[in-house]
């Protein structure tokens, strides 16, 4: 280890060592080799900014020693004229795998595993910053080569598996040489990932939002383990404290889980560098906000075949314009000042690799940005800044030697030198044979041109414009052509070949079809444009179709604008004690309520004529699982450490679906697959707008707890028996004693804080725990519970509980049994959400009545219809009126039920909720009585944002059919120059409920 | 009915969980009946205001003008001035009584073991005693149609209404028609091999089909022949092939839809329907043409894509009509059988989205029997007809006035309450005697 270091310095310094200097030797004597090589007459980018014409560059000991333009070459040097070619700096990946053992899958088992396997490290088998890829690394020639080909000079290779992953290797490919010369670094950076490791089952995180509160606290306990406790040993810890000055490198491979990941750095004081995937164009804005590196892919998506129209129907819009967008985004994230360096991963081919970031630089990103993309960002990223990504003296002899301008389509890579070491992809001297011709043999003219890699030259042979089947080969200097002449069979051919010479034409032997021997020759026609930024052609920039927020269908191409409003003469629900008003004005201005009344002045509102109209508060869903990426974290059976909010996604088509129904708030929740759930969400539809801006400001804290059937997993099939609660009897116990713990981690805290400052640092500061904290919220009366509950006697069960800590449940959610006991809940003074008429799904229901919110509400109950359900909740007016039908409710009250009570059980009724004075500005416009079955959402408005408008809905519909037609004809017309396409696909939407168990986006 | 009341209690309090009785079936109608003064939907399309609807014997012997009937004729008459009238609402592709409840396996009777079983047949299966059956009653739901599920041939359904003792005296008709599920040109992706999640091109798409032509033509060569052995699932095609049973084939695609009808005519099968037909206003005009009906999915449901229309499931009913296609409802989806009594309000939300509200009422009344082929006895108010019908407060269609006061089946005065409403009774009861 410390000579490993002491060697690496060395190197460093450029000292003229190989690794091997205290090796003994016994095949033979002493080999070495100390001469210089210089390069000369090169075009030298020796870095993104600076470039030397007609310089050299020399080098020694797989160091550079010298570049310029006034070199002086030492007589020892093996001299190179690489006279009008280009050299450039190596390529650097730092997200690769390469050389590193992957993980074997666990085989997987039918009964959960809850525990970690592991002994003496953490207690999450997922968290692994001990591993180390340099223990797992063997140096792989033939995935080698695939880099070398592309330009790479320098990996850093990881094992992708685990959350917290452990260390990276940096390794150069110096392909002669071995692991003493090609380990960098041994610990070059950290790696994690919001992704489980395939070597456990260990079933805790099961979801995103658990995978990022994992992480969470653990550096939560780090930090306590470092400066508190170290009574028992944590091997996972120590190295993650250990590493801790290493860059962090963070695959989020999607800009939402990049903006996820980025507010762990912040809450942590950490920067990581995000591992993105290909899609940051589509937020760029908060993804230059968060001021993070980025390691971009660029596996741009194929085409999709789109020759059969009813096929090309699955297709999604927005995957339709991915594949038109996607090269742009390294341009745009350029233009936003988004620091980054391009990977290999992603690709299925590496050799894709160049050709991509060539496409990315016909989309507009700079030459000079790809340059520095590839070079010398990376090697900053890494910390090797002063050692790889230039040309400079002292740095590693790690260089590109090209045909011409790397980002032009023609150009060759010659030969990639890494530590000193060539590694030969052409033959540099091979003469470009490239162009056009006029072939004669034996007395007939051919037109022939010569095109393509000048490892792969390809063809095009013409008897006046008819195009004649005809094949090239060119190696070692020799040139093979044959061909078919005009009305010859197929398998009829004409050979010719030629050395290549000195002069432009080609002159040399051939075979006729019939044996004959002949001379031929190929005269070079005049260029037409031989120079200009290089051989090959400037493409002409790609057409790239605007995006939209979200970037898909119904997306917006521009945010929804407040604006004041007067809707003139309503029909006014006001869910307030002024009960329906008729013929009434609603003044919206600043997105709040500013006047209910009749003939209002308009002033510079806008008037809507909302004659034989009726306008409503926005509709509030209590419980939606719409809009987010993962909704149940069942790997434990408490979960009060995740957050909906850290998983809110802002590009659900619900979201927008949900608009055209009325609903203007919804709160997310957690699922039902444990007792203690997660933290919810509390948003406004705010269609268009990033998750953060919908979340509500100050919001109300909430929580989903869970009782019956799904928490003891009744219907989890047979083998989830091992996780406590099995039965009603076991939710108690849960409950009671997470209360129990979480009062007395309260206590412990508070006695540690009322502690003088000096007393503090003598005392052992409690371990801070999210789910303990959470938990005391509750107690504390600052976190409201909602709780999916069904059956009468856990209902009554948890308002005992939490009496006995001294806190009240604040709403049962679904509550289907709730009238068997509205008077205690009465008592208790919780609330009930429940379905308007859903049962006989499980047992647990099959008391269920669509009576149920009448009776609670008849016995003093707040009450709320909720949906739980992505289709349902576009229609909870309906729903709303159902207890009109069932139960008798006045219409007044049943309004009520879907939007001022929910507001209450929200604790946001002071803001919205009802149609009055200064609260925000969250109104439906309805084209019947709302809570008729022909009543139609026409405009709804949030915060005086209106959000959607049914006639612009279905121009919106028009213009995404336009554009999925000029789309597939820009595929068709991309399929018939042959570029690759693939098979049409059809996303599939998963839509979530209480019961939706694993599913990570 | 207290009486009944107090026998539920008792029955709960034992902790009979999941076989409770539901309410007794109601006698053989024994005098006539007239109901005056309604607005009389007559499920055709058409509406009478101030009506009268008489009936005798379970049968409909007056529909017309209140002042066109004779009051003296009746032994009771049902003074509905203000009210509405509608035949009894029928459930297309319906699984009541077939599953009590969805997560309790031992009381799921909806599907078997194997691929083509036109032998599997529902009605042997279905529960006349269900508490969810009876539960759709008080909604208008009086009829159903009761389909096995799964498998490639699910097998064959029978038509009954729902007030009966047991399956033979709930049949209407039975066997009426055989199911299948046309294969699918799209396949989910092997996510667990790295192909992502979602559908691609189903490749074996024609040899499934194929599949299916080769039973059809097993078949058809069985029934001419001796029969020996005898071969239960052969034999079940028959009614297809002499035109007694319909093909109810569950299909989406608008080429799946294609493909399915140049193929029911390449193997000479009349009497097709289609239940799903979410693409199928894409090839409205080829249905129309070949008078091929469509059961619409349930409207409540969501767009099939993001890209799809918002309103889609609303207005894909309303599309296929104007184009002259015989349209009916689907009540098949998630948590189908408690949602079916909510059939009313599917065809209200159509009618919402621009189907005349007439129309909407034969979309689950008139057009239903016609695609079921019992319309020669059921499904509109015409003399002649059984006398299943129901008087509501106002439209039946929308959820607000959706509020039953009667109903007959077969001219019997049937109970509308049920486990549901003897709970809503007893705790009502509780909290007001406090």
């Amino acid at each position: 280890m410390k000579l490993r270091s002491f060697l690496l310095a060395w190197l460093c310094l450029g000292m003229t060592l190989h690794a091997q200097e205290y090796f003994p030797k016994n095949d033979g004597v002493s080999n070495k080799k100390s001469s210089y090589t210089a390069f000369t007459g090169a075009v030298i980018h020796v870095s993104p900014t600076e470039i030397i014409e007609n310089g050299t560059l020399l080098i020694k000991d797989g160091t550079i020693v010298a570049t310029g333009t006034q070199v002086n070459i030492p007589e020892n040097a093996i001299v190179k004229k690489v006279d009008g070619k280009h050299i450039y700096p190596s390529f650097i990946d730092l997200y690769s795998d390469f050389g590193v053992a992957q993980p074997q899958r666990a085989k997987q088992n039918n009964r959960p595993q809850y525990d970690a396997a592991r002994e003496g490290y953490y207690w999450n088998d997922h968290i692994i910053p001990d591993q180390k890829a340099v223990e797992h690394f063997s140096y792989d020639k033939k995935k080698a080569e695939a880099y070398l080909k592309s330009g790479f000079g320098v990996l850093n290779a990881h094992k992708a598996d685990g959350i917290m992953r452990g260390t990276s290797v940096l390794v150069a490919l110096n392909h002669e040489g071995d692991n003493n010369e090609r380990i960098l670094k041994q610990d070059a950076a950290q790696h994690m990932s919001l992704s489980r490791s395939v070597a456990t089952n260990q079933s805790y995180p099961s979801s995103l939002m658990g995978s990022l509160a994992l992480i969470r606290q653990v550096y939560h306990d780090a930090k306590w383990y470092e400066q508190e406790d170290k009574t028992q040993t944590d091997l996972a810890l120590e190295a993650l404290l250990a590493n801790r000055q290493l860059p962090v490198i963070f695959e989020a491979n999607d800009k939402l889980n990049a903006l996820r990941a980025d507010k762990i750095a912040d809450q942590f004081g950490l920067n990581f560098i995000l591992k993105g995937g290909g899609d940051e164009f589509e937020r760029a804005d908060a993804i230059a906000a968060t001021g993070a590196a980025f390691i971009i892919p660029v596996n741009y998506p194929d085409a999709y075949d789109v020759s059969d129209p009813y096929q090309t129907d699955i297709i999604s819009l927005a995957d339709m314009r991915m594949w038109n967008q996607a090269p742009s985004n390294p341009a745009v994230l350029a233009s936003k000042g988004v620091e980054f360096s391009f990977t290999t991963a992603d690709l299925k081919k590496k050799n894709e690799f160049l050709p991509n970031i060539r496409k990315a630089v016909t989309y507009g990103l700079n030459k000079e940005q790809a340059l520095a993309a590839l070079t010398t960002i990376p090697a900053r990223l890494i910390g090797m800044q002063n050692t790889l990504g230039t040309l400079n003296k002292g740095y590693q002899a790690n260089f590109l030697i090209t045909s011409g301008d790397l980002f032009d389509n023609g150009t060759s890579i010659y030969e990639n030198w890494v530590q000193g070491n060539p590694y030969t992809i052409s033959d540099m001297n091979i003469k470009d044979i490239r162009g056009a011709y006029t072939l004669t043999v034996n007395g007939t003219s051919y037109d022939l041109n010569i095109s393509g890699d000048l490892n792969k030259l390809k063809t095009e042979l013409k008897k006046d414009s008819t195009v004649i089947a005809s094949k090239i080969n060119y190696t070692n200097g020799w040139v093979n052509i044959f061909y078919t002449p005009e009305g010859e069979g197929e398998t009829q051919f004409v050979r010719l070949n030629a050395a290549a010479g000195e002069g432009n034409d080609l002159s040399g032997q051939g075979v006729l079809t019939n044996g004959k021997q002949v001379a031929w020759t190929a005269k070079k026609q005049e260029a037409t444009e031989e120079k200009g930024s290089g051989n090959g052609k400037e493409a002409a920039k790609p057409e790239i179709l605007p995006l939209t927020y979200p970037n898909m269908a119904y997306g917006l191409t521009e945010a929804a604008k407040k604006e004041d409003v007067l809707f003139k003469n309503a029909t006014v629900w006001t869910s307030e004690e002024a009960g329906i008003l008729e013929n009434t004005d609603v003044l919206v201005k600043d997105g709040k309520i500013a006047a209910i009344g009749k003939d209002l002045e308009a002033g510079n509102a806008r008037v809507i004529d909302a004659t034989g109209k009726h306008l409503t508060a926005g509709i509030i869903d209590e419980h939606s699982h719409i809009a987010a990426a993962s909704i149940n974290e069942g790997g434990h059976n408490s979960s009060a450490e995740v957050k909906i909010e850290d998983v809110v996604d802002p590009e659900d088509i619900d979201i927008y679906r949900n608009l055209s129904g009325g609903v203007t708030t919804i709160q997310i929740l957690h699922g039902s697959a444990n007792p203690i759930g997660g933290r919810s969400a509390l948003i406004k539809l705010k269609w268009g707008e990033d998750a953060d801006d919908m979340i509500l400001d100050q919001s109300p804290k909430f929580i989903k707890f869970a009782l019956g059937e799904n928490v003891k997993q009744s219907n989890w099939g047979a083998y989830q028996t091992v996780r406590f609660p099995q039965s009603r009897m076991g939710v108690e116990q849960v409950f009671t004693d997470y209360f129990q713990r979480a009062k007395e981690y309260d206590e412990a805290w508070k006695a540690y804080n009322a502690l003088s400052k000096k007393q503090r640092s003598r005392t052992k500061a409690p371990r801070y725990d999210e789910e303990m904290e959470t938990l005391a919220e509750i107690i504390n009366g600052e976190r409201f519970i909602s709780c999916h509950s069904y059956v009468q006697s856990e209902i009554n069960m948890l308002m005992k509980v939490a009496e006995k800590f001294g806190f009240r449940v604040n709403t049962f959610t679904h509550i289907l049994e709730g009238y068997k006991v509205a008077d205690k809940m009465a008592e208790h003074g919780v609330g009930g959400s429940t379905f308007s008429d859903w049962w006989a799904y499980k047992y647990e229901v099959k008391d269920a009545i669509p009576y149920n919110a009448a009776i609670m509400h008849n016995q003093g109950v707040t009450v709320a219809i909720n949906s739980d359900d992505a289709e349902m909740s576009r229609r909870l007016n309906q729903e709303a009126a159902k207890t009109v039908k069932y139960g008798g409710m006045s219409e007044e009250e049943a309004w009520k039920f879907v939007t001022l009570n929910p507001a209450k059980l929200l604790h946001i009724d002071n803001r919205t909720g009802s149609i009055k004075e200064g609260k925000d500005a969250d109104l439906v416009l309805w084209s019947d009585h709302p809570m008729s079955i022909y009543a139609i959402a026409e405009k709804t408005m949030i915060e005086g944002t209106v959000y959607y408008d049914h006639e612009t809905m279905e121009a919106m519909y028009q213009k995404n059919q336009e554009e999925r037609n000029r789309l597939i004809n820009m595929m068709l017309a991309a399929k018939n120059k042959g570029m690759r396409t693939k098979a049409p696909e059809k996303k599939e939407k998963i839509h979530l409920h209480c019961d939706s168990e694993i599913y990570q986006k | 009915m207290l009486k009944l009341k107090y026998t539920i209690a008792a029955l709960l309090t034992a902790g009979l969980g999941l076989v409770q009785a539901q309410q007794t079936p109601a006698p053989a109608q024994d005098g006539p009946v007239l109901i005056t003064g309604a607005t009389a939907h007559i499920g055709n399309g058409e509406v009478i205001e101030n009506s009268a609807v008489g009936f005798a014997e379970g049968k409909i012997v007056y529909v017309g003008p209140a002042d066109g009937a004779n009051a003296s004729e009746y032994t009771r008459v049902i003074d509905a001035d203000g009210k509405h009238v509608y035949p009894g609402f029928i459930a297309l592709n319906a699984t009541l009584g077939l599953v009590e409840i969805d997560a309790v396996r031992a009381s799921n009777d909806i599907e078997e073991v194997g691929h083509f079983l036109p032998n599997i047949r529902s009605i042997i299966a279905y529960n006349a005693e269900s508490q969810v059956v009876e539960s759709m009653r008080p909604n208008g739901v009086l009829q159903a149609q009761i389909t096995p599920r799964e498998g490639r041939i699910s097998g064959t359904s029978s038509v009954v209404q729902l007030d009966a003792w047991n399956w033979e005296d709930a049949a209407i008709k039975t066997d009426d028609a055989i199911h299948m599920t046309w294969p699918n040109s799209l396949t989910r992706k092997r996510w667990w091999m790295g192909e992502g999640r979602g559908f691609k091109p189903n490749d074996k798409y024609a040899t499934e089909v194929e599949e299916v032509g080769a039973f059809i033509d097993q078949a058809k060569a069985y029934l001419k022949g001796v029969q020996s052995p005898r071969n239960l699932a052969l034999e079940a095609m028959k009614g297809i092939f002499d035109g007694s049973q319909k093909l109810f084939v569950n299909v989406n695609g608008a080429k799946e839809i294609t493909d399915m009808v140049r193929f029911m005519e390449a193997h000479a099968i009349s009497n097709v329907v289609i239940v799903g037909g979410e693409q199928a206003d894409a090839v409205a005009g080829l249905l129309a043409e070949k008078k091929i009906p469509v059961i619409v999915s349930r409207p409540h449901r969501l767009p099939e894509t993001d890209d799809a229309p918002i309103k889609k499931p609303f207005t894909l009913a309303s599309e296929l009509a104007k184009k002259g296609v015989l349209v009916g409802i689907d009540v098949s989806g998630q948590m189908e059988r408690m949602n079916t009594r909510n059939l009313p309000f599917y065809a209200g939300t159509v009618a919402a989205y621009g189907m005349d509200k007439e129309k909407a009422v034969a979309l689950i009344t008139g057009n239903a029997a016609r695609i079921l082929g019992i319309d020669d006895f059921t499904g509109t108010l015409e003399t002649g007809k059984d006398a299943t019908l129901f008087i509501s407060e106002g439209d039946a269609l929308d959820m607000r006035t959706n509020q039953l006061s009667k109903a007959f089946i077969q001219g019997r005065d049937i109970s509308l309450e049920t486990h549901q409403t003897e709970l809503w009774d007893r705790y009502s009861e509780k909290y007001s005697g406090k």
